[in-house]
């Protein structure tokens, strides 16, 4: 009989590995024959340990699983699938799970994530065995039609970007995959890696034959330790069955891939920094043009993309481009694995359409706040993302859409917040964290935060607050148009949007939380 | 250490691989050790000092025993983290990057552990925990000071 219990580090955080331990034990101690299988998370994070037993091809899910409850759930049957107070009967049925539309984590969760035989067995591969039969110029055009853009945050068109690569000349081409997943809010990338690692490989090893590269890197976050064991032992054994390595499945192309580590800084998931760690050198931004498709690693042509695009490729590949454009709305095609954090009840792994509201998927999906309080404000795209009041809940999500009202959707994190937030101390500790992670290249990010946050104390202290407010938006304007990169550049986004939205924080007495909230 | 240098410096881009091995084997990057990495890696002391001092995840001295990063960042704001950090704070008697007086626990800030809907998180070594109340965090630390 087959039992699941996730070895996704979120499940993990709570206690999955006793929970894991405890199920060996109690099952030897009654003789009852399991099969354990650590799997990735199926998303249902409030859940979690989510444990799920395989009932006739059912998975039948119990949840939150903690140590103490296992002896209970044997008692009560649960290796037959009989019911528990913990029990929610077929994890596919749970609603949540449902309506989900889940193309790039279609496996997560399901498979075991270190087996190779059950990536093949769940339809992995397939994405590159039909590449290998195409020119590059196919699997290009291919990923153009299908309207993929770059899942990072930035939504730059995936297919343009691989053009360009396959038409750099070089000898020497590189596939990076940026894996620093350092968005508050987000963890999508974390759990793809944790729970389906193969596809990310699969993915990169498309790409190469898409550029004609031989070399790839995953730059991985170091506050991820579960997705390196993961990514490893997962390149090992597609190089053992010659998915990677020399003469991929016997069709003479060859693509060498290897996971690497960052050491904590936000700015290296911008990709021009990234590249420069990736060198071995201090993260820091690189003046475009060049575009790192032309002079990216080590001044090669290289295609960087976010953990998602490249995961999102394969089916692409297998079920072909107007199977994935035909998800989502306007220019925002596919499906977008979307993060609900923060104080929220049901927070997880949502992945559908682009076009459904925020409102929508923070009741309908996420069941209001954690706390029960009403949800004041949402942070979506990350720490560079616009706070939304109550008032732009309707917006649908999409990347114009965001775009439209001073907001973006960034990596798909959304972050809810109930009435107790101190808007003026979310817009403080937005230019505290440029401050504390900017790699100093450039002016108005290195001093403007610093001056930012040196303004906004000044503005809740109430010290001439007209002027101080007219000093933050010149402030903000000048990080807007002046940075190098993205994070000067946005960092005003979470501060204006604090302002205009909810002025009435910034303009109370000193309180005594005014430090970060 | 020379060991790491001589089994990675081929690689290329090799700085952040080697101060990675240097890290985990010793739990700091030492001052000594940057000329001796900069030699192997034919780079200029400066050089070598400036990746090591531009990531906060390599460290210049020894910390405590246990590494505790707590996420100061937004998802984990929501659930009440300043309230957390204060306490840990409080209760360890240091502010961030620094050690307690028994030399058992370096506490960090981190931005983000990617465990953004169980939060407040915090991580230990290399080990997440969610959804942490000052009570719980009071136990890991026992547990930090009690471990070897």
């Amino acid at each position: 009989m087959k039992i699941y219990v996730p070895r996704d580090a979120a499940a993990l955080g709570v206690g999955a590995d006793d929970t894991a331990q405890t199920i060996l034990a109690e099952a030897k101690r009654r003789a009852i024959p399991i099969d354990l299988i650590r799997n990735g998370s199926r998303g249902l994070l409030w859940l979690e340990p989510l444990v799920e037993v395989d009932v006739a091809g059912t998975r039948v899910a119990y949840g939150p699983v903690q140590s103490r409850d296992v002896a209970g759930l044997f008692d009560a049957g649960f290796t037959a699938g009989l019911p528990h107070a913990l029990g929610h009967g077929a994890t596919d049925q749970i609603p949540y799970f449902k309506k989900q539309e889940r193309l790039t984590f279609a496996r997560v969760g399901l498979t075991d994530p270190r087996s190779l035989t059950d990536y093949l067995a769940h339809g992995g591969y397939r994405g590159l065995t039909a590449a290998l039969a195409m020119k590059p110029a196919d699997i290009v055009a291919g990923v153009t039609a299908s309207g993929l853009r770059g899942r990072g945050g930035a939504a730059f068109p995936a297919g343009i970007k691989w053009k360009t690569v396959l038409g750099a000349p070089g000898a020497q081409k590189y596939v990076v995959c940026n894996a620093d997943e350092g968005d508050s809010g987000t963890f999508s990338d974390r759990m793809l890696m944790e729970g389906d690692p193969f596809v990310l490989i699969e993915g990169m090893t498309i790409a190469a034959l898409a550029t004609e590269a031989t070399r790839g890197y995953i730059y991985l976050r170091w506050e991820y330790p579960q997705a390196k064991l993961a990514l490893e032992a997962a390149i090992a054994a597609a190089a053992a069955a010659h998915y990677l390595g020399q003469n991929i499945q016997g069709s003479g192309k060859s693509f060498e891939l290897e996971v690497r580590m960052g050491a904590g800084a936000y700015i290296c998931g911008e990709e021009t920094s990234l590249l420069e760690s990736l060198e071995g050198k201090r993260g820091q931004v690189r003046f475009k043009p060049p575009l790192p498709a032309i002079q990216g690693l080590f001044g090669k042509p290289t295609v960087i993309n976010n953990v998602i695009t490249f995961a999102s490729v394969p089916i692409i590949l297998d079920r072909g481009a107007a199977y994935y454009q035909h998800f989502g709305m306007g220019r925002s095609r596919g499906t977008l694995p979307m993060q609900l954090a923060g104080n929220i009840k049901h927070g997880g792994l949502v992945e559908i359409a682009f076009g459904m509201t925020l409102r929508e998927i923070l009741y309908e999906y996420g069941g209001g706040s954690f706390s029960g309080r009403p949800i004041r404000a949402v942070q979506v795209g990350g720490p560079l993302g616009a706070y939304h009041p109550e008032s732009q809940f309707d917006t649908p999500l999409d990347y114009e859409a965001f775009a439209a009202i001073k907001g973006m959707l960034g990596h798909g994190g959304i972050v809810a917040f109930d009435d107790g937030v101190d808007m003026a101390a979310q817009a403080r500790y937005a230019m505290e964290f440029c401050a504390i992670e900017s790699c100093g290249k450039c002016t108005p990010c290195r001093i403007g935060s610093t001056r930012g946050v040196e303004v906004i104390d000044r503005l809740i202290a109430g010290e001439n607050p007209a002027k101080q407010e007219t000093i933050l938006r010149d402030l903000c304007e000048t990080l807007t148009y002046g940075s190098l990169c993205a994070l000067g550049g946005l960092t005003p986004y979470p501060v204006i949007s604090a302002l205009n939205h909810f002025p009435q924080d910034f303009v109370k007495p000193v309180r005594a939380s005014s430090a970060s909230g | 250490m020379l060991d790491a240098c001589a089994r990675l410096k081929e690689l290329p881009g090799a700085l952040l691989p080697i101060l990675h091995a240097v890290q985990e084997t010793l739990n700091f990057v030492p001052k000594d050790a940057v000329p001796l990495i900069a030699r192997e890696l034919n780079l200029s002391v400066a050089e070598v000092h400036g990746v090591v001092s531009f990531y906060h995840y390599f460290l210049q001295e020894r910390p405590g025993r246990k590494r505790v990063h707590l996420c100061r960042a937004e998802a984990c704001q929501a659930l009440g983290s300043a309230a957390l950090e204060a306490h840990a704070k409080a209760k360890l008697g240091i502010d961030y990057h620094g050690t307690t007086s028994d030399g058992a626990i370096t506490l960090e800030a981190v931005y983000c552990l990617g465990n953004c809907a169980l939060g407040p998180s915090l991580m230990i070594d290399h080990q997440l925990h969610g959804r942490v109340t000052p009570e719980r965090f009071d136990a890991l630390m026992t547990q930090c000071r009690e471990s070897p």
